[in-house]
């Protein structure tokens, strides 16, 4: 009787060892149908924009790890500089001599660089360092668009003086101070109308990356890194100058923060920030009032990854502001997961996290944005991926293993790091195109929606850059040239005509009075259909990039119910009969 | 990782508190507990709930079926923590666990020669999710905050409880052949020494060198055969992690976690050799899980 219980035995071992192969091949996620996708058509170069980021040279003593310590600095943020109506896109590039790019938007699907003209290009100068990225905000309320680039190096404040040109007001704003950013957002924290600059620290403050004094300079955990550099509050005293408030506010993280996003998390009318931090936790600090900030418990200090980028979205149109982080996987060696948390602070008191299928695991994520691509009322999701695309036949997976289980003190030091070489690390990898569906989960539709480079993405901003009512796309890649998806709805085919007839938007652009005039921060819900959709001005989001100011709701075939402005002032505005597939400008009442 | 007796007499079980498979139940509880509460290293009870039960359910019915007795569990209750630290799967997904579990404890039955099973049950589990569910398993990705502190704590504790379960001499013989080769491979290679001396201080490791390699169950009867085979497992990792070095495509998925498996290619092997040389012999020794 033992012999046939034994083959029982050995029948079910064979069969859970063939379940595993057989859930293993179905790891890689669901599919969408091609009725229900999206499309992008890459058209960069047609558009007049070859822009190409150059990756930093650094201090020889690092020279074994540039490729890897160096693969940052391409980002993209989006402004209407000029105040024409039609948005215009600033590039950052990384190298002593390079040229960043402000690609003013022409209005008849083109573009065209006016960066030297305009005094905001050639700002990659040794004893200054390099861009690392860039935000826009109207600092001193002019009704103009100002400039932050953020550098590892002096971060530089340019004023926008309206005639297509722009004034390095750094030396007096009281913002040169040397930091190694790659991230900055502008928020009104204390609402008194001025936008004031949060800046975060990736390395430390005291590395000039070109006269290294120690090799001392890496992260000392891969899980809980807190050497890193210090991030920096600046309040916006409304002269032109900026004073830091950053240990007074409770602000000055040293964990290696990539990229912070600010909105109102906890719904007490004031924004908080989001960061997301290589090597650590991510951090969510909670603004009570404007006179400090306090470290959330909210289920983030123990869920340690390599945060990369916050995108913030209302996942399922509840009316809250939801959080995606991108983060690392790589076949075999590491699975941390991207990040989609729902937001349940006013309920629950913590976000839950929620990442299933193809949008957890999506290769070695950068940058990501929410945005509604097909108009269907859901917000999407467009995630960059990819590290380092070099040499194809050689990996720096394996060595970069062997000191990723080290003791801190030994990774610290740059030198005691395997020479990368020519190798690659997760390399050519393609964007993730993720189509809400709702309740039916995200779907990747990347290969439909024409999204099939594998280039290294690193900032991805939306915005509607042709007027058409519908969100474009716009990547910058590391080392790499530029990529603008531009969204053609769908293809021509009748029933897609079909859909998208019945795939209406809205588009807002707010002009804040007694708010800053950017109202940035300022809070939109929208009623779409049975649910209501949660949108906040940017002020710079994702992994160095800022979207679009105007607002853009995809409404499909639902009605739009009332509109409600929740102004950085405290002013709430509410709004019922607004036209749809057409674009407001709404002033704050004064 | 070791493995606690499924046959043993009558009264270890009653002499518990000097039984060495309990100082070792005690130490992986130990780096349970405390990398849980410093690190949150689990990522999530329902991952130690599914091994564990399983590994215990699996335990449980497996000897009462097969061999007409219920097995003790401390073996199951390794096995889960051990397979909880060690799988991180993709996607938050739970059957790795459940079936590696399974899998885990089955292999005790499944794969013997002569009443003994060949591979350290937690062993085979993670080199077969990593060589064939490599889409949706990786090994330890959480580095329990590359914290010497922490680490010190367990190798000391570890060290002392190896010695009373006399194991010491395999993880000694281990630790000692993993210094050599790493200089070896340091020389051969040329990346900085302390690049290839690293692993060897992280949490992977640790459980590596405290409770896999020295599962009493799956090793060689005498203990300079015990030795040998540590260090022929040392070097098999070495091969491994050369491979790794010069890009060798083909062995790609064994240099994602070279040491479990050298320990799963050659420690069978051995046992396999051992158990064929000792034929005749009476098997009393005592035997983990």
């Amino acid at each position: 009787m033992r012999s046939w219980r034994r083959f029982i035995v050995i029948a079910v071992f064979a069969a859970a060892i063939v379940a595993v192969v057989v859930l293993n091949a179905g790891a890689t996620g669901g599919v969408a149908s091609a009725s229900e996708s999206i499309h992008l058509s890459e058209v960069a170069h047609a558009s007049g924009i070859d822009f190409v980021h150059q990756s930093p040279t650094l201090d020889p003593q690092v020279a074994h790890i540039a490729p890897h310590i160096g693969a940052l600095g391409a980002c993209v943020s989006v402004v209407d500089v000029n105040n024409d109506g039609w948005p215009d896109l600033y590039f950052t590039t990384s190298r002593f001599g390079a040229s960043n790019a402000l690609y003013l938007n022409q209005k008849d699907g083109t573009f065209r660089d006016i960066a030297a003209a305009a005094g905001v290009g050639a700002i990659n100068r040794a004893g200054e360092g390099v861009s690392m990225g860039a935000v826009w905000g109207d600092y001193d309320n002019d009704g103009l668009e100002d400039l932050l680039v953020y550098k590892w190096g002096y971060p530089q404040l340019f004023h926008n003086l309206g005639n297509g040109r722009f004034e390095d007001v750094t030396a007096q704003s009281g913002l040169r101070t040397w930091m190694n950013s790659n991230g900055a957002v502008w928020l009104d924290f204390d609402r008194d109308g001025l936008l004031d600059l949060y800046i975060t620290g990736y390395f430390r403050s005291d590395i000039d990356f070109w006269h290294l004094k120690t090799t001392r300079i890496m992260q000392s955990s891969w899980d809980f890194a807190s050497n890193g550099g210090k991030n920096l509050l600046f309040k916006n005293l409304g002269n032109g100058r900026f004073k830091d408030v950053t240990d007074s506010m409770g602000v000055g993280s040293t964990r290696w923060t990539l990229a912070a996003a600010a909105a109102d998390f906890n719904d007490d009318g004031w924004p908080d920030l989001y960061l997301a931090n290589d090597y650590g936790p991510e951090e969510l600090f909670l603004n009570h009032e404007g006179k400090r900030f306090e470290l959330a418990r909210s289920g983030l200090e123990d869920d340690s990854k390599s945060g990369m980028a916050v995108a913030v979205g209302d996942v399922y149109n509840r009316g809250e502001h939801d959080v995606f982080v991108t983060n690392i996987s790589e076949k075999g060696f590491l699975f941390q997961g991207n990040n989609l948390r729902l937001n349940f602070l006013k309920q629950l008191g913590h976000f839950k996290e929620v990442t299933t299928g193809v949008a957890a695991d999506a290769g070695w994520a950068w940058g990501a944005q929410f945005g509604d691509l097909n108009n269907d009322g859901l917000l999407d999701l467009f995630v960059a991926n990819g590290f380092i695309s070099a040499d194809s036949g050689r990996d720096y997976w394996y060595a970069m293993s062997k000191i990723a289980g080290a003791q801190g003190n030994i990774f610290e030091d740059a030198k005691n790091w395997p020479p990368i070489g020519t190798a690659s690390l997760s390399g050519y990898e393609r964007s993730r195109v993720l189509l809400n569906r709702g309740q039916a989960g995200l779907v990747d539709v990347a290969q439909e929606a024409g999204v099939t480079d594998l280039l290294d993405g690193r900032a991805v901003a939306m915005a509607d850059l042709f007027n058409s009512g519908l969100l474009d796309v716009v990547i910058a890649n590391e080392r790499s040239r530029a990529l603008l998806y531009r969204n053609t709805a769908s293809p021509p085919d009748p029933l897609s005509h079909r859909e998208r007839e019945n795939a209406h938007w809205v588009e807002l652009k707010l002009v804040g009075t007694r708010s800053n005039r950017s109202a940035i921060g300022a809070e939109v819900t929208t009623e779409i259909g049975p649910g209501r959709q949660r949108q906040v001005v940017d002020g710079g989001s994702g992994f160095c990039s800022q979207n679009d100011r105007r607002l853009h709701f995809g409404l499909g075939d639902q009605r739009l119910g009332s509109v409600t402005i929740r102004w950085p002032s405290g002013e709430t505005q509410v709004l019922n009969g607004l036209g749809i597939d057409q674009l407001h400008v709404i002033t704050e009442p004064k | 990782m070791t493995t606690a007796p499924t046959q043993a007499p009558a009264r270890s079980f009653v002499a518990t508190a000097i039984d060495p498979k309990y100082l070792i139940v005690f130490l992986i509880t130990l780096v349970l507990v405390v990398g849980e509460a410093r690190y949150s290293i689990l990522g999530g009870y329902q991952r130690l709930a599914t091994t564990l039960g399983v590994c215990v359910a699996t335990e449980l019915l497996l000897s009462w079926w097969l061999r007409g007795r219920v097995a003790n569990v401390a073996s199951a209750y390794i096995t889960g923590i051990s397979l909880a630290l060690l799988i991180k799967p993709q996607a938050n997904i739970l059957w790795p666990f459940a079936l590696g579990g399974f899998i885990a404890i089955a292999s005790k039955y499944v794969l013997t020669y002569r009443g003994r099973h060949l591979w350290n049950p937690s062993n085979f589990a993670i080199a077969l999710l990593v060589l064939v569910a490599s889409d949706s398993v990786a090994i330890l990705s959480h580095q329990w905050g590359n914290d010497l502190g922490t680490n010190l704590v367990i190798w000391a504790f570890g060290l002392v409880i190896a010695w009373r379960a006399r194991v010491l001499h395999v993880t000694l013989t281990y630790v000692a052949c993993f210094i050599v080769f790493a200089v070896l491979r340091h020389f051969i290679v040329g990346g900085p020494l302390f690049a290839e001396l690293a692993p060897i201080t992280g949490p992977m490791y640790q459980l590596f060198v405290f409770f896999m390699v020295t599962d009493p169950r799956t090793t060689v009867s005498t203990r300079g055969g015990r030795m040998i085979v540590v260090a022929i497992v040392a070097l098999a990792e070495t091969l491994i992690r050369l491979a790794g070095d010069y890009q060798i495509d083909l062995l790609r998925p064994f240099y994602v976690s070279p040491p479990i498996l050298a320990l799963a290619m050659v420690g069978p092997v051995a046992m396999f050799l051992d158990l064929r040389r000792t034929v005749g012999r009476s098997d009393s020794r005592t035997v983990g899980a």
